[in-house]
């Protein structure tokens, strides 16, 4: 079934067009990965459906209800958790803190503090340390974590590998791949190629706000995804 | 042209009207000073009041010594300015609503220090009995031309700073104050010269406010009073902008005259439109009339605007 | 000169002014709000005790109970209804249109009032006016000292709350970074307005001690804001128990002041101020650069 549905998105930051008429559509355990070249309009769209930008025009249909004009808070209560590009980590609470603060009006389901430290097994000697003192692949354990904690029926990823050490990537996508095996709806953006196709069933590219590439990620080359990624037109022409 | 012929006023109409045109070009001085430190400068300052004494108390010590009541009105003026420059070495090292709060804590401290000084009438208030050399026809009008030509200087003044690169740079201030900074704008200098040129012509409007009144106190002259005249000329009539609070001043001036008489219900009156216009009509009666019709009577070489939003800079964000 | 009485009194005044400087931490704490009326709340609280009081011959201790919460509600309305948009029109407004509240609220109560100065000194019995006697020139005063505890536990309880409640880390949160407590299902919204009320209820409960340990009048307002002001600053914003800190070194500044000539009290609070923000701009416990 459908969780997602995005029809005709349109967002804006002042005057200069971010995302251009989007449309697609997310079904129940699906991974997605979105990839495109910086400013393409990535960070933009997931902040959308999240509910952190407003869209100048277009719908966002989640579970079958319209939640375009929702705030984020009531969106993250209905089942959308967003790991924001840059972790975004309330610097001054501690992990478990962290977890705690978006536990607390969560929806019903599995997660909880302690099942977020089985996932992530690096946390639990960091419990109660300080968000702000954590290295950069121990804060994405903490933002995806804390974004479990809402127990999402979509979670959206902002850059997964951004600014982490290999080895902690290898570590975040482990747990990655565990959650995608149990069943979430996840659409996750990558700069890393390899690793987004790796662990996804489609993949939207985007460029210059628009999708300009879909497909399964099985069926699509690695080289159809680079010439859409940077605008080269291809034989069939850009979607 | 138009100066010309407020020149003759004094000439040619009665005491009554010299009078309050006097209090209106001192309304006019305070409105272009304050939308100078909150408009351009992004500075909101609370403590005006500071200079407004200054330049009065100030007009009362020199005329204690000795020094013709006129002359003395020039000095105490300079004088307010010149204190402006090692006071804004302290406040200009915060922003905000701490720069607003230390303003109105040297305002204060000023008011106290003159209050306890027997030779300036402490708290009990003082005049400038100087001035009885003149008859009140002479000093009415020497007042009125006095008030005139601080006016158009300080106008002036600020027509020049602004039009000049430092207008340029303010704005880039204004609009970014770390991106300027990063491309050499020289923030604190920009701000330094605002908050002086407003001590300047803070003190003018006391030191003639003292003229026009003949009787002061520390309490009054002091009082915060003046900062809420202030927000509200420059609110209402639109800040940023350099008309703006030549119209405000105009309607403060106006709205004085008709409902002064309400005692306190004019007070709250006035809070209530500056909150009004702050939260609806944030560019003031002359920013809305600007937008509408593309209106542009001084021509200040770029569209200075309004408060710093935050709004705008997160366009889109829910 | 009785320096060890003076500074024992201002030990005590402290308390008031850490009090009185709680709410309007919070504030800024929380939302970056200064809020300019702050004073004139706590003077609006003082009234309200007052009008209790005059009609019902109860305890003003008793009468607070209701005004606590009426204020609470007070803040939480004001918040929702008036600082929520100033906050969205730009980093400034919320300065003009707490100015401009605080001019309504200071006429509106010398309307309704007149501008007769009150005192509900006489109406609490014992505590007010009886002091431990401790030597020949030292005597402390038993409201003083009930004072500075309500300070405490009051600073105490927030702290308590800060860190324990769930509402209380929420509060943190938003705090810290409202667009991203937003994306964890945090309404930053009611946040804000939550602390407003607190903000507002601990200014009406420092007016109420201003009418028992002194006086008031309706513009008594901003001599309280200044205070309360400079307490927050020199204790460090951002620091809850900065509040206390500052609120101590003013109060002590002010006796010590008054030991030399009662008539430089306040100024030498105001030097003190002024020093430490030339000194050290983010106070004595202050952690990070104050902003706006």
């Amino acid at each position: 079934m459908t969780v997602l549905s995005i029809e005709g998105l349109d967002a804006r930051h002042g005057l200069l067009q971010a995302v251009r008429n989007v449309s697609f559509e997310v079904a129940e355990g699906e991974t997605i990965a979105l990839v495109g070249a910086n400013g393409a309009g990535k960070t933009t769209l997931l902040r959308t459906i999240a509910g952190a930008h407003r869209p100048a025009a277009g719908r966002v249909v989640f579970d079958g209800a319209e939640v375009t004009r929702l705030r984020a808070y009531r969106r993250v209560r209905a089942g959308i958790a967003l790991v924001p590009e840059g972790r975004r980590l309330f610097p001054e609470l501690t992990v478990e803190e962290n977890l705690l603060v978006a536990g607390a009006k969560a929806r019903a389901g599995p997660w909880s503090v302690s099942k977020v430290v089985e996932a992530f097994p690096l946390l639990e000697p960091l419990r109660k340390r300080r968000a702000a003192s954590l290295s950069g692949g121990e804060q994405q354990a903490t933002a995806i974590g804390r974004a479990l904690m809402t127990n999402p029926r979509l979670l959206l990823i902002d850059e997964v590998s951004l600014g982490l050490a290999p080895l902690a990537v290898d570590a975040v996508y482990r747990s990655l791949e565990t959650l995608i095996g149990s069943g979430a709806t996840v659409i996750l953006v990558e700069q890393d190629l390899a690793r987004g196709m790796a662990v996804a069933d489609r993949v939207l590219c985007m460029l210059e706000g628009r999708i300009v590439l879909q497909g399964g990620a099985g069926e699509l080359t690695r080289d159809e995804v680079t010439a859409a990624y940077f605008g080269v037109r291809s034989q069939e022409g850009e979607a | 042209m138009l100066l010309v012929a407020l020149a003759f006023v004094p000439v040619l109409l009665g005491a009554n009207a010299t009078q309050k045109l006097t209090l209106l070009f001192v309304l006019v001085i305070l409105a272009a000073m304050w939308n100078a430190l909150a408009g351009y400068g992004g500075l909101v300052s609370v403590g005006q009041q500071a200079y407004i004494g200054l330049g009065a108390y100030g007009t009362i010590y020199l005329a204690n010594h000795n020094v013709a009541p006129y002359p003395a009105l020039l000095l105490a003026t300079v004088f307010a300015g010149a204190v402006g420059l090692p006071v804004s070495y302290l406040v200009l090292r915060m922003r905000g609503g701490q720069f607003a709060i230390a303003t109105w804590v040297v305002a204060e401290v000023f008011a106290i220090v003159v209050s306890l000084d027997k030779s300036l009438g402490a708290g009990t208030g003082t005049s400038l009995i100087e001035l009885n050399r003149y008859t009140p026809d002479e000093r009415r009008a020497y007042t009125y031309w006095l008030a005139l030509g601080a006016m158009t200087f300080l106008l002036a003044l600020l027509f020049v700073l602004l039009r000049s690169r430092l207008g340029a740079s303010l704005q880039a201030i204004r609009d970014d104050e770390e991106a300027a900074a990063s491309v050499g704008v020289r923030v604190m200098a920009g701000k330094r010269i605002l908050y002086v040129v407003a001590a300047l012509g803070c003190g003018a409007a006391g030191a003639i406010t003292l003229s026009n009144t003949l009787f002061i106190q520390p309490g009054s002259i002091f009082g915060i009073q003046w900062t809420a005249y202030m927000i509200f000329m420059v609110l209402v009539g639109g800040l940023g902008t350099f008309e703006g609070p030549i119209l405000g001043a105009i309607i403060l001036f106006l709205v004085q005259d008709w409902f002064a008489d309400r005692g306190v219900w004019y007070l709250v009156g006035l809070g209530l439109t500056a909150i009004l216009f702050a939260l609806l009509l944030p560019h003031g009666l002359w920013g809305a009339l600007e937008e509408r019709f593309s209106l542009r009577l001084l021509p200040v070489g770029y569209r200075v605007r309004g408060l710093p939003s935050r709004a705008r800079a997160a366009e889109g964000d829910a | 000169m009785n320096w060890v009485n003076a500074v024992v009194q201002g030990i005590l005044l402290g308390g008031f002014y850490a009090l009185l400087a709680c709410g309007l931490s919070l504030m800024f704490g929380v939302m970056r709000i200064i809020n300019l009326a702050h004073g004139d709340l706590a003077v609006l609280g003082a009234f309200l005790v007052w009008v209790a009081v005059d009609h019902t011959d109860v305890s003003p201790f008793l009468a607070l109970v209701p005004v606590l919460g009426l204020m609470y509600g007070v803040g939480y309305a004001l918040q929702r209804g008036l600082l929520e948009r100033s906050l969205r029109a730009g980093v400034l407004v919320p300065l003009l249109t707490t100015f401009g509240l605080a001019i309504v609220i200071q006429n509106l109560l010398l309307e309704i009032f007149s501008p007769d100065v009150r005192s509900l000194g006489g109406r609490t019995g014992g505590v007010t006016t009886t002091s431990w006697r401790i030597s020949g020139d030292l005597a402390i005063s038993k409201l003083g000292v009930l004072i500075l505890a309500v300070a405490i536990t009051v600073l105490g309880g927030l702290h308590l709350f800060l860190t324990h409640a769930p509402a209380g880390r929420a509060m943190r949160a938003t705090a810290q970074d409202v667009d991203t407590a937003e994306l964890v299902g945090i309404d930053s919204r009611a946040v804000y307005a939550r602390a407003a009320g607190i903000s507002v209820a601990v200014a009406a409960l420092a007016g109420a001690f201003l009418a028992i340990r002194a006086a008031f009048d309706p513009s008594s307002g901003p001599t309280q804001l200044i205070f309360a002001f400079e307490a927050v600053v020199i204790g460090g914003f951002g620091s809850l128990w900065g509040t206390l800190v500052g609120g101590i070194v003013l109060g002590v500044s002010q006796t010590i002041g008054a030991e030399i000539d009662p008539q430089y009290s306040i100024l030498a609070g105001h030097l003190v101020f002024l020093t430490v923000l030339a000194v050290r701009g983010r106070g004595i416990l202050g952690a990070r650069e104050a902003i706006a």
